[in-house]
């Protein structure tokens, strides 16, 4: 299995993704996906999320666990799609996708991945609020 | 010897600068050094430590808790703990 990862400023299209993991085979049983959203906070309207990434280091880890978990589920194909940048809420900013024989690895493969994704990947999160203030996410607090 | 050091995230806004070099001397670590020009109240964490929950390290690309061995030519980045997904 080679896995499909990227890093990139713009949009994401699910379809796309999905038709590219899938294309030509049919011994796939299930995808499981995950799809994070730049969410809003009604407390504290945001203007946008700005992402930044470490190009090289990024993209290599992205590959690595994609890899690893290729192998402990045993999956047929994995996309793992993150973007950096600015971003408005209710866009789109990470896509994982772990297609798989059977339901339950997909599954598995996914929560591992966008768990990976959400703590251990080198990205850095920055928050611009309606109100003027912008502040780095701070790790402990998460978003 | 000479090691390109990065910064990222608020550590790159703080040091006012994305990267620069540092020269060693051969054997030596870099580990406890001070960047030029920072100021310890604005760098919480600094030096980096294996202990340290402010400021994190790689070594050519690659997780590397200090005191990790470096050698000359490497990159050296320093970062806050990452919040990615």
């Amino acid at each position: 299995m080679t896995p499909t990862v990227r890093v990139q400023a713009g949009p994401f299209d699910l379809a796309a993704e999905l038709a590219a993991l899938t294309a030509g085979r049919t011994d796939v049983g299930g995808i499981g996906s995950f799809i994070g959203v730049v969410r809003d906070d009604p407390a504290r309207p945001l203007r946008s999320l700005t992402l930044e990434h470490y190009p090289g280091m990024t993209e290599a880890a992205m590959a690595a666990i994609a890899a690893q978990a290729g192998t402990r589920w045993s999956l047929l194909g994995c996309t793992l799609v993150h973007r950096v940048g600015r971003l408005l809420p209710g866009e789109g900013i990470v896509l994982v996708l772990a297609a798989a024989a059977a339901p339950g690895a997909a599954l598995e493969a996914t929560a591992f991945l966008i768990d990976w994704l959400k703590t251990r990947a080198p990205f850095w999160k920055s928050e611009q609020f309606a109100d003027g203030e912008a502040r780095w996410v701070d790790a402990a607090r998460g978003r | 010897m000479a090691l390109r050091i990065r910064y990222f995230a608020w550590l790159r806004e703080r040091m006012g600068r994305a990267e620069e070099t540092w020269r060693c001397r051969r054997g030596s670590a870099p580990w406890g050094r001070w960047p030029r020009g920072c100021a310890r109240a604005t760098m919480p964490g600094w030096p980096p430590s294996p202990t340290c929950a402010t400021v994190r390290a790689a070594v050519n690309q690659t997780f590397a808790p200090p005191p990790a061995p470096v050698q000359d030519g490497d990159e050296v980045a320093f970062f806050p703990p990452v919040t990615g997904g």
